[in-house]
């Protein structure tokens, strides 16, 4: 199960973040200073794991972003990999060339996304139509020109 | 897609001001790039600006409400703090336009707390979307239960979603999110998810058509099968022939579901985790099986499909779980053979992450009897990796993989390895190596030798590393085997030549050439006096621990080497001994100043006489291991705890102890009384008796033995290593606590604890749902305690109902000194456990593990309440349902006296109601127990029956939980 997501830039700056277990705010805080620092000071070449606690950190990086995951101990870690990479496709599908600047200003359909493919720390499905079409249908639903208008285009 | 990431990333840091266009055409500006100070004034201005649109005469529109809760969110991710917005949040919830409900429940998801008063709400609105038969609304809720989790959606919710899981007519993408978000709940609060009907059909979703459901459902089968492994049992066979019909099929076959050329890996993986849950299957089902497997392991040495990482990522993945199953079944030498060859190639492989892995998985590997000799075959590429891997966590596991695949064979090998790599180690990991180098020349020593000499060498090399354990074992060792003490006081004195050598060395020195520098002294060039001058050249420049020890073996000496007898006495009479400033060391010198001009050779020589074996028991060295690697390692190294037990000598006398005896130094003692000390090895002298040699020479409980260099401070002796690990389960003196622990019930002020050594009083006062409590800690001993560590500790459960604050109080406490420290309570919600006070700390040489649970029970937050007889009885109707209320009749263990009986209701926190019960001789009581977030109306009623010595006592509050715990408290209070 995976515990946590989060994703961060190269400046250690905090993009998105995902819990799957229940902690107090301020533990959350704790732990993400703690884990940018540890993942920002690993070399180019090394393992994408770190052990971390009783937990275990798979990372990799995009382009600025990182993202960062913690999955338990007999959590597959390469397949931890492709749940990162799946993401990007999703977000890259629908944002069509995902950058960071997508994440900040659209962080809801970024979260959306995120909980049509994983719930509760378990991948719910893999096929990449289903998510997508999952959150296209639902823009369809409501959106009207108005708003469509003003959906931002960088 | 990954480069353009990059492009457009670009420009985002040359933005000094960005403006962040929702789809509401709102525009809110940030300052980045400005100071830190104007970002928090523009949000400030932001914040303000919404409240005043929440709180504005003008009913918001939903559009505009949801822009508003959007920018609150987005602000929040910004890591602001945001203390409203729930309750519109919420309004969003019952919005029939989907994105209003969308931002709705993202807002809740991301920022709900546990306010009661919403929750009902919050609940409400998904109970209406999951009745609304909208696939998407439903999909909505699902998703906000789960990414909730609490307590209180599993109470709502718990028994509603198995059966939209397994309703025949639910959309299948309901489906899915409805078992991970059961799963969510299961995990969170198991107890309010019972098996039942749907299991069974639970498991036959494993032969859906959707493969997406079956993912899902695979996820939920598994947690739940871990925990009810009867209940899911047929769930084998369904999964081998999912996964039989996967691993077969062409690459296109699964359409959307093939992942970079590989067949569903996500599911394959899954199947292959729930197969992990049980032992290997029938013989039918298991021929089927190993097909399977084998497949994968074929599949991995076919050339790969595509050049991409992701391709091979996903391949390997399932290569990897499938491994891990045929480890975990450890039944088919065959496979495991295969596993670890096909490990071997990934050893060399240029992949950093593969070499990880496989370093990893042949540790496993190494403990099965079937593929043990083929992991030893790389042992060659596994010390290559720890000289040349550039990655520390790499490095790592090739450590633990040598430690693993280590036996008689390559012992020597993999230990000259570990010391060679010990020398430029990481420092975070040279604790560990050390230890395991430690336990793998104990282990396998053959030629004790060759175990003193690696020990000597881990202290040469990362003396700072080698912790207490570790010494302590080699003189343990040492003194119980008679073959190895020679070559052993050789090698120290040899050692000890060393200009600088470590600490530790002179520690280890000091205690063996007290015991055993007779053993060498024959020989001219390490005479007695050439030993003591050695050591003695060191002692300035130790540590007061260690100079303790050095001293004790001073005295040794007098006994091993009269003629040497003046020097020592000149150097214990120099000031810089006798007039020490630090007291053990001025203590120890006078004292055995006076011993060795006093005592007769006889009496010397029962004195200090040589040590006793040692008891055999588990290595510290291994417990001290065990806990730095969690409990996941300590399968084999019991298997480990059991070949040593009959490697080692394992007759060793066990020394007299009489742990129990814990005697209180007292420096003023008569030592010429020491000749009617009855004291021989054989026949301790009892704990209760006024031994001066108890008095004298101990201050820990291993001190009937005889005298040992530094009996106590740091020679902690295997005893105390022992207690260490026997005490780390505080279970058995919380539970003594108890009886004191109930006294605090009614009372707020008190002894606690008492032992011979601590005492523990409590002094508190509550109000409403707040509380102060004065912990002081006594030390009754007249030595100081050191790292005196007192925490307190609340369970999981607890912690989110008690919010308890503590000030770190000294770490020494001086002997008869009391200490204080406050704890500020506060009580969240109702709750039923009483928090854990640890305490911890070195007495003597010994450490000391204590736990007592503090007496904060719900009824500290009671404020009594008058009422008349009328109201009382109205209220107590309308506590009428049967949940509200409970009873218990029970004996009376105290004499049945009203006054007492009236002091102990009111002591219990709610008023005393008289002339309200018709019948006089009962006893009737009314309060309200205060939580931060609810207050709970509580009434009760106790029924003494003085013939039967019984009583039976009722109490009704609106909260089962509450009633339940209060009837608990205040039964055992008469």
């Amino acid at each position: 199960m995976i515990h946590f997501i989060l994703l961060f830039s190269r400046q250690g700056k905090l993009r998105l973040q995902k819990w799957y277990t229940t902690l107090p705010d301020k533990e959350k805080k704790k732990i993400v200073r703690e884990i940018v620092q540890i993942i920002l000071a690993r070399h180019q070449k090394t393992s994408s794991f770190v052990d971390w606690k009783d937990l275990k950190l798979v990372y990799k990086r995009y382009a600025s972003l990182y993202f960062c995951c913690a999955i338990e101990d007999q959590d597959n870690e390469l397949l931890t990999l492709e749940v990162v990479h799946r993401y990007v496709e999703l977000l890259d599908r629908y944002f069509g060339n995902v950058c960071e600047l997508d994440i900040i200003f659209n962080f809801e359909k970024a979260y959306f996304i995120l909980d049509e493919f994983i719930i509760g720390g378990e991948v719910q499905d893999t096929s990449k139509r289903s998510a997508v079409k999952a959150i296209e249908d639902s823009d369809m639903l409501q959106e009207t020109v108005e708003e469509y208008m003003n959906k931002p285009a960088f | 897609m990954l480069t353009t990431i990059k492009q457009k990333a670009c420009y985002s840091a040359a933005l000094y001001c960005l403006t962040f266009l929702n789809k509401t055409g709102a525009t809110l500006t940030f300052c980045k790039g400005k100071s830190k100070e104007a970002e928090i004034k523009r949000i400030n201005k932001e914040l303000a600006n919404i409240r005043s649109k929440f709180k504005g005469d003008k009913a918001l529109d939903g559009y505009s409400k949801k822009k508003y809760v959007c920018k609150l969110l987005f602000i929040f991710l910004l890591g602001h703090d945001i203390d409203f917005g729930h309750m519109e949040a919420v309004n969003l919830l019952s919005s029939n336009r989907y994105t209003e409900k969308q931002i709705g429940y993202l807002f809740i998801s991301v920022l709900v707390n546990s306010n009661s008063e919403l929750i009902r709400l919050i609940n409400n609105a998904i109970k209406n979307d999951l009745a609304s038969r909208n696939p998407t609304f439903m999909g909505l809720a699902l998703h906000c239960i789960a990414n909730v989790g609490s307590r209180e959606m599993a109470e709502a919710f718990a028994g509603e979603i198995p059966k939209i899981l397994v309703a025949g007519d639910t959309m299948d993408s309901v489906k899915q999110s409805a078992a991970l978000c059961l799963l969510r709940l299961y995990r969170t609060s198991p107890d309010l998810v019972p098996m039942g009907d749907w299991t069974s059909r639970v498991v036959h979703l494993l032969n859906d058509q959707h493969l997406g459901v079956v993912t899902a459902a695979t996820s939920l089968i598994t947690t739940l099968a871990q925990k009810n492994p009867e209940e899911f049992k047929t769930s084998v066979s369904l999964a081998v022939s999912r996964l039989s019909r996967i691993v077969t099929s062409a690459s296109t076959d699964l359409q959307d579901y093939t992942y970079y050329f590989v067949p569903a890996p996500w599911l394959s993986v899954k199947l292959l985790r729930l197969l992990q849950c049980y032992p290997p299957p029938d013989p039918a089902v298991r021929g089927r099986l190993t097909e399977c497997l084998e497949t994968i392991l074929n599949k991995a040495q076919e050339p790969p499909k595509s050049k991409k990482v992701q391709h091979s990522n996903a391949k390997n993945a399932v290569l990897f779980e499938a491994i891990s199953l045929i480890i975990h079944h450890d039944s088919e030498p065959n496979l495991l053979v295969r596993a670890c060859n096909q490990l071997g190639q990934f050893l060399q492989h240029r992949e950093t992450n593969l070499r990880y892995l496989a370093l990893e998985s042949m540790c496993t590997l190494a403990s099965s009897e079937f593929s043990h000799e083929a992991v030893k075959t790389h042992i060659e590429t596994v010390i290559n990796a720890l000289k040349t891997e550039r990655d520390v966590s790499v490095r790592q596991r090739a450590v633990d993989l040598l430690y693993a695949m280590c036996d008689r064979s390559n012992a020597q090998q993999i230990v000259a390895e570990m010391l060679n790599y010990l020398e430029t180690a990481d420092y975070s990991i040279r604790e560990e190596i050390v230890l395991k180098v430690a336990i793998l020349a104990e282990k396998y020593a053959v030629d004790y030798t060759w175990y003193v000499d690696t020990i000597l060498n881990l202290i040469r090399i990362a003396g700072d590393y080698v912790s207490e354990e570790v010494w302590y074992r080699v003189i343990q060792i040492v003194i119980n085997r008679d073959d190895v003490q020679g070559y052993a006081a050789k090698t120290v004195f040899e050692a000890l030549q060393a200009p600088a050598c470590h600490e530790n060395l002179v520690k280890v020195g000091g205690y063996i050439l007290g015991e055993f520098g007779n053993l060498i002294a024959g020989d001219p060039r390490s005479s007695p006096l050439i030993q003591f001058n050695l050591l003695h050249s060191k002692f300035h420049l130790c540590s007061v621990p260690t100079r303790a020890l050095l001293l004790s073996t001073y005295i040794k000496f007098v006994n091993l080497f009269p003629e040497i007898k003046t020097t020592i006495q000149d150097v214990l009479r120099s000031d810089s001994q006798l007039k020490n400033a630090d007291v053990e060391l001025q203590q120890r010198a006078v004292e055995y100043l006076r011993l060795s001009t006093i005592a007769s050779t006889d009496i010397l020589a029962t004195v200090l006489e040589e040590m006793p074996p040692f008891p055999e028991r588990e290595s510290s060295i291994l417990a001290k291991l065990k806990k730095k690697k969690g409990p996941g390692t300590v399968t084999d190294l019991e298997e480990i705890k059991k070949e040593r037990s009959s490697d080692m000598n394992g007759s060793a006398e066990p020394a007299s102890v009489n742990a129990s005896a814990v005697s209180t130094p007292s420096p003023s003692a008569d030592l010429l009384g020491l000749g009617a000390a009855p004291l021989t090895n054989s026949a301790p002298p009892p704990s209760s008796s006024g031994s001066l040699l108890v008095d004298v020479f101990s201050d820990s409980a291993s001190a009937v033995a005889p005298l040992a260099p530094g009996s106590d401070d740091n020679f902690a002796s295997p005893d105390l290593a022992s207690s260490e690990v026997v005490s780390e389960e505080p279970a058995d003196t919380v539970h003594d606590a108890d009886e004191l622990f109930h006294k605090f019930v009614c009372k707020n002020n008190g002894v606690l604890f008492e032992n011979q050594l601590l005492q523990i009083g409590l002094k508190s006062e509550f109000r409403q749902n707040l509380g102060r409590m004065f912990i002081f800690y006594g030390n009754k001993t007249s030595t100081q305690f050191l790292n005196f560590t007192p925490t307190v500790i609340c369970s999981d459960d607890l912690q989110p109902s008690l919010n308890l604050q503590t000030k770190p109080v000294d770490p020494t406490v001086d002997g008869g000194a009391q200490v204080q420290q406050v704890v500020n309570i506060e009580c969240v919600s109702d709750f039923m456990e009483a928090p854990i006070l640890n305490i911890q700390f070195r007495y003597g040489g010994t450490f000391q593990n204590l736990s007592v649970k503090l007496p904060i029970t719900l009824n500290k937050f009671f404020q009594p309440t008058e009422m008349s007889s009328q109201d009382f009885f109205q209220r107590w109707k309308q506590l009428s349902n049967p949940k509200q209320e409970v009873q218990n009749i029970f004996k009376a263990k105290h004499p049945m006296d009203a006054e007492i009986t009236k002091a102990k209701i009111i002591g219990f926190g709610s008023a005393l109601l008289e002339e309200v019960d018709p019948n006089p001789a009962n006893f009737v009581g009314a309060g309200i127990i205060h939580t931060k977030t609810t207050q709970i109306g509580c009434l009760l009623r106790l029924e003494p029956n003085l013939q039967a010595q019984m009583y039976r006592l009722t109490l009704r509050t609106s909260k089962e939980a509450v009633s339940q715990r209060l009837c608990e408290l205040l039964s055992e209070q008469f």
